[in-house]
């Protein structure tokens, strides 16, 4: 397909579509700090190990001599400890650390679980119309109509609090989002001229799903996914902040915050509840920094909402 | 019209028994013996094989189920295994402080949302739109209890060693003892609940008001004469308001879900927080009393934006 490149005008470099993608990206100041964070999170969570080694505190030990005053209250960021120590004397920073390895594998892995889910059922809807669509579509209507913090409630009381758990409650709820944009795709796509030539070579309707229409999806998937990785983080941080998530004394974030809100003792100690609660609020909001940027990168054209609008009209 | 509703009515149904049937056989498979836990530790066989007939637990599942749901329509949603009073009565109690954050906080982030997207659109670019976008951006960004708990230490705690009263820590005050002393209460966990969904309403309304001012019928409104107000506000907003009731109507529906945590951090005795003591203590007449409440909520709110659609749109009335 993609022509040899030519050198009639030397002025003129050629460039893919992923060079192009990646110059935009360059640009985008915000998305670019929004991504040296992600990466230093992931640095920081990889590296739990070594911050436990550097510090030389464990994340579950509770120093009560040196972590805890004399009165028994936590203490303060300093020296010793960097991000200072929660209610029972134990590293806030070396917490935070492994705390990021859970939101972040939970957050990741739920997203893609969900999206690949969310693309399955979306191409089959779409490219097949009809009846499977009705009846797939009507499921995300079902799915969206149910009050997900509550049956979430009942699961956990049911089956015990556990990472498992999460992941699948995060993905049973969020795949929807991503399948109706797909569908929506998947239902002007199909109609294209280069479906029709696949067909009429001869192609199965999985074929043209998975070697045709697919490789003209990747940019929503990518968007998408990256922003459902903040809602995933977000919402596993609130299961365990209510209790239903990770299983203390396993640090999580949400744990922690959860942890400095029982007895109010993040009033006496605001680090409890300003540290976690700002690297979360960072992670969140650089996710959803990132997904923009990407967006922008990937499809130039603009915002597709405005698109769709002007040529739905008559 | 009436097929339109009917099916719409179908599909409320549907979700009421997809719900109820997941809550029932959810507790059915669970582990755990219902009798055993009401009887004690210290009960006989024969006493808990007693409670369980008297439950009916010793009936076939499908029966068990039918009988649930014969119940369940009449209004009737069991008796608390903890305290043995009716589910009703409890989430009856728990309704005002649950009902208060929800219609507040549907107002508030409305109030918010709004004007700010319709501001942010009118000057796409300037110093105002990039304000409004950075508000939706960390506004969508915001885990709900980590706002909560930064606005009970910045308002209510760092004031109080301050030496002042700004805001209180929480808890319900009733609305008709003193409105004022109740919106006081309410108002830190209005805006908690509030803000993430504002910013989405923000973002969506900017999106849309965007789309529509460029639209023809916009430059002639303009040519017309008319003053900038009545294009955005009578031209402009009016064509949005569809969009805005679609989103109105799922995030209604979600505030139950918020509610939870809102009421966990503020110490509300509200619904939400009703469920997550229930789950404490396995109480699980309350647990499917909640989620079938939420459930209904979900569904009625999903009709009302339906009806709404009729009247807002014409055109949706000329396709059904």
């Amino acid at each position: 397909m993609t022509a040899p490149a030519t050198d009639t005008a030397p002025a003129v470099v050629q460039r893919g579509s992923f060079e192009l993608t990646l110059r935009r990206l360059l640009r985008d100041k915000a998305g670019l700090l929004a991504l040296a964070f992600i990466l230093l999170l992931v640095a920081f969570a990889l590296g739990a190990g070594v911050v436990e080694a550097w510090t030389g505190h464990s994340a579950f030990e509770q120093y009560r001599d040196t972590g805890l005053t004399p009165t028994g209250m936590p203490v303060g960021p300093g020296a010793e400890f960097l991000f200072g120590t929660d209610g029972l004397g134990r590293d806030v920073m070396v917490r935070l650390a492994y705390g990021a390895r859970t939101s972040l594998t939970i957050g990741l892995l739920a997203s893609v679980l969900a999206s690949f889910i969310g693309v399955s059922i979306g191409l089959v809807a779409g490219y097949f119309g009809g009846w499977a669509d009705i009846v797939l579509g009507r499921t995300m209507d079902l799915v969206m109509s149910i009050p997900v913090l509550l049956c979430a409630l009942a699961l956990v009381s049911v089956f015990g609090p556990s990472v498992i758990l999460s992941v699948a409650v995060i993905v049973f709820f969020s795949w929807t989002t991503i399948g109706r944009v797909i569908r929506g795709q998947v239902i002007s796509l199909r109609q294209r001229d280069f479906v029709q030539a696949s067909r009429s070579l001869g192609a199965g309707p999985f074929s043209i799903m998975i070697i045709d229409i697919l490789p003209n999806l990747s940019v929503p998937i990518i968007v998408y996914t990256t922003m459902m990785i903040p809602n995933g983080i977000v919402f596993e941080a609130t299961l365990s902040f209510l209790g239903l998530g990770i299983v203390p004394p396993a640090p999580s974030w949400g744990g922690m915050l959860a942890e400095a809100a029982s007895n109010s003792i993040y009033l006496v100690a605001w680090w409890l509840i300003m540290i976690p609660g700002a690297i979360l609020l960072i992670a969140t909001l650089s996710f959803n920094i990132l997904g923009d940027a990407l967006r922008d990168a990937l499809d130039p054209s603009g915002r597709p909402a405005r698109k769709r609008r002007k040529a739905s009209k008559p | 019209m009436i097929s339109f509703l009917a099916s719409r009515l179908a599909f409320a149904g549907l979700v009421l028994l997809v719900l109820s049937a997941f809550v029932f056989f959810l507790f059915f498979v669970a582990p755990g013996d219902p009798a055993r836990l009401l009887t004690g530790e210290k009960a006989t066989e024969a006493q808990v094989a007693q409670v369980r007939a008297n439950l009916g637990l010793d009936r076939p599942i499908h029966e068990q189920y039918l009988s649930f749901l014969g119940r369940t329509v009449q209004g009737d949603l069991g008796f608390s295994y903890r305290n043995q009073q009716p589910v009703t009565k409890l989430i009856a109690n728990r309704m005002p402080a649950t009902i208060s954050l929800g219609i507040g906080a549907v107002l508030m982030w409305l109030a918010l949302g709004i004007p700010i997207g319709i501001m942010s659109a009118r000057h796409p670019g300037s110093w105002r739109d990039r304000m409004g976008q950075g508000f939706i951006l960390v506004g969508v960004s915001f885990p709900t209890f980590v706002l909560g708990m930064a606005l009970l230490y910045l308002l209510y705690f760092m004031p109080r060693q301050a030496g002042f009263t700004l805001f209180p820590a929480g808890g319900y005050k009733p609305f008709l003892a003193d409105p004022l002393i109740w919106a006081w209460h309410m108002f830190l966990p209005w805006v908690t609940l509030a803000l993430t969904t504002a910013a989405i309403y923000a973002r969506l309304t900017r999106g849309e008001m965007l789309a529509v001012m460029g639209e023809d019928y916009i430059r002639t409104a303009r040519a017309k004469g008319l003053s900038e107000r009545k294009v955005v506000l009578k031209h402009g907003f009016r064509s949005i308001l569809t969009p805005l009731t679609t989103q109105l109507g799922a995030d209604i529906a979600a505030v139950l879900g918020g509610a939870i945590v809102t009421e966990q951090v503020f110490g509300l005795q509200g619904i939400g927080s009703l469920a997550v003591q229930a789950v404490g203590n396995q109480d699980r007449p309350i647990i499917i009393g909640v989620v079938l409440l939420a459930g209904f909520f979900i569904v009625v709110a999903n009709i009302i934006v339906d009806l709404l659609y009729v009247l807002l749109d014409p055109r949706v009335r000329g396709a059904h």
